[in-house]
């Protein structure tokens, strides 16, 4: 099959499953499901496209293919800041904070911490991508012990509200802050598009593309901005989906092999958005919201990555 | 040195012995009341046990792993092991409720075994660029074990239990409960009389095999003392993170990677360590405790901090 068929049967099957889930077991009060599935389907969309963007691109500038942003510490950053507003105002959090208050402090703290890890990495002159990583994994521990242990003596009742922040979930959706992410999230996507294409070079590694005269330094941070911007909103949103990346960027990989990022980058947002809406679909129709669509995620994504590095002969 | 570190240790171990709510002067030891009497051995003596063998026996098995996998940077908090046991403990709950805390400290060794196993073989079918590709790898596995662990916790709604278990704390360490902990010290035994081939294994494959040395087997002896150990901690007191990295790597420092040498070291610099951060948890918000798991989190991640921007300078 070529390339170009698979791209649009990829397409057509995201067009399918948007129809199904809007149409699906409808009811007679079209009135209330629909604006209210439309709106899921809005957010599902916007977080979709972002994870497949933000993965892709932090792939490439670390060269490898089985890690994604979520790892650097974001998601136990958000977790924290959400256990510590539990932890300090109890069950009358929502009467004391607006969710919308909440996204933006979100958005901030999670902004903030990127810088200070891009500060203490490569402020002193010397580069090296893995020790950003290793050291945003050792915080992302430190602040997950702090957060276990506040969820710990937390009251149960109050901890189902910390739970609704830990698990993705699409049912809760505010169309303010809807709004808001989405032009955040476009207004990064058709910046960042501009930049897309140095990933081409790029991918052939550093010295490489510094011999083929790119400002290497100037565009890695310009892909930095990017990432921590996407990731942050999307998770400020809805909350982390650490698997996900790895699941869209590696199917992407799998089925349509090309090196062109301009491509991929689309390509990888078409499938995100249809794992996620194939894994909301199935968590309120099948599961009937006994579990969440980022544990359903996770769990395919994480068997799919064991599967990965045992089949995989190359060098990561 | 170790003369000097045994002191040390004992020192701690008494301090440790006469810190709590309970006031106790070591003046009064040879005139304890009844009720005195009791605290000392229902709490206090097993609580002191219990930390000097967590101390030692992580992190010996820490190093352990760090020479079969080559890899400095790789620990049971770095491998998912601790997230294996987690998972042995979750479905030991869900499957056999009933069953005493042997059963279910089988059911975590059995997964902390399986966990190791595979991730042992995943270390041997990559070729990473990086040293600190593996330990992310590791942390991505445990990830992927606690997405599944998760699955079925949100389902029987104990989120907020795992979470528990997971926080290393031992004031809950009492007379009558904590004598799974003693399942340590076969494993620091085997260690020890493997110490010289543990050492050899640390150097490669091919070298081990060109000594003559039966790689495969070694192996798995080192990862069933470090499930051993893992599982037992955790059923016994929780997840001590960072332990199992920082200490070897210290010892590994200053007395290199001979283990029959350095092995008693690193039992007596973790005991140290633990027992410190342990006392220190106990009067930082005296009369109330800050668990175990957060205190060696907190000073293992900062000192950890500073052993990567060392070690891969």
């Amino acid at each position: 099959m070529k390339q170009h068929t698979r791209i649009v049967l990829i397409g057509t099957l995201l067009v399918a499953l948007v129809i199904l889930f809007l149409g699906y077991d409808m009811g007679r009060n079209i009135d209330y499901v629909l604006p209210r599935r439309a709106t899921r389907l809005a957010t599902i969309l916007v977080v979709g496209v972002s994870v497949a963007y933000s993965s892709i691109i932090f792939q490439t500038i670390t060269n490898n293919k089985i890690l994604t942003p979520a790892i650097m510490g974001y998601e136990s950053i958000f977790i924290l800041f959400q256990t510590i507003i539990v932890y300090i105002y109890g069950d009358k959090t929502f009467q004391v904070i607006t969710q919308t208050d909440n996204f933006f402090y979100a958005v901030m703290l999670m902004l903030l911490f990127s810088w200070l890890m891009y500060k203490l990495i490569f402020g002193r002159g010397k580069q090296n991508m893995y020790h950003l990583l290793l050291i945003g994994l050792i915080l992302g521990t430190l602040f997950q012990t702090l957060s276990q242990f506040m969820q710990i003596i937390i009251d149960p009742n109050e901890f189902s509200i910390i739970e609704g922040y830990m698990f993705v979930s699409f049912n809760k959706m505010n169309n303010d802050l809807l709004l808001l992410a989405s032009v955040v999230l476009i207004g990064t996507l058709l910046w960042g598009q501009r930049y897309i294409k140095f990933l081409d070079v790029i991918a052939l590694g550093r010295e490489h593309a510094i011999n083929l005269g790119l400002d290497y330094n100037r565009l890695i941070k310009r892909y930095m901005l990017i990432i921590s911007l996407l990731v942050s909103v999307s998770t400020a949103l809805v909350g982390p989906v650490t698997f996900l990346g790895i699941l869209v960027t590696n199917l992407t990989y799998e089925l349509i092999p090309t090196s062109r990022h301009r491509i991929m980058v689309w390509v990888c947002g078409l499938i995100a958005c249809v794992a996620l809406l194939a894994g909301q679909f199935l968590v309120e129709h099948l599961f009937n919201f006994s579990t969440t669509v980022s544990i359903v995620i996770n769990f395919v994504g994480g068997l799919y990555f064991i599967f990965l590095i045992l089949k995989s002969r190359k060098r990561i | 040195m170790r003369f000097l570190f045994v002191i040390l240790l004992l020192l701690l171990a008494i301090v440790s012995l006469f810190t709590g709510v309970k006031e106790i002067s070591i003046s009064e030891i040879f005139r304890l009341s009844d009720e005195q009497l009791l605290i000392f051995t229902i709490s206090r003596i097993p609580r002191t046990a219990t930390l000097i063998l967590a101390g030692a026996g992580i992190s010996i098995v820490g190093f352990i792993m760090q020479q079969i996998t080559q890899n400095k940077f790789v620990s049971p908090t770095t491998a998912g092991s601790l997230e294996a046991a987690k998972m042995g403990i979750l479905f030991s709950l869900l499957l056999i409720p009933q069953e005493s805390l042997i059963y279910k400290m089988l059911f975590a060794l059995c997964f902390t075994f399986g966990a190791s196993l595979l991730f042992m073989y995943m270390v041997r079918r990559i070729r990473a660029r990086s040293t600190v590709f593996i330990p992310l790898i590791g942390i991505m596995f445990g990830g992927i074990l606690g997405a599944i662990s998760t699955f079925f916790a949100y389902k029987h709604n104990i989120v907020q239990n795992v979470q528990g278990w997971l926080m290393g704390d031992f004031s809950a360490v009492l007379q009558g409960q904590y004598e799974t902990i003693y399942f340590i010290l076969p494993a620091v035994l085997l260690s020890y009389y493997y110490a010289d081939r543990f050492t050899i294994v640390g150097m490669g494959e091919s070298f081990s095999k060109n000594l003559g040395l039966s790689y495969l087997s070694v192996v798995n002896i080192g990862l069933f003392a470090v499930s051993l150990t893992v599982s037992v901690t955790i059923v016994t007191v929780g997840a001590i993170p960072f332990l199992g990295l920082i200490v070897p790597n210290l010892a590994s420092m200053i007395y290199g990677d001979n283990l029959r040498k350095t092995l008693p070291y690193t039992a007596l610099l973790g005991a140290i360590f633990l027992l410190s951060c342990d006392i220190l948890g106990r009067i930082l918000i005296y009369p109330y405790e800050i668990p175990i798991g957060l205190m060696v989190g907190i000073i293992g991640g900062i000192v950890f901090f500073f052993l990567i921007l060392k070690r891969t300078r």
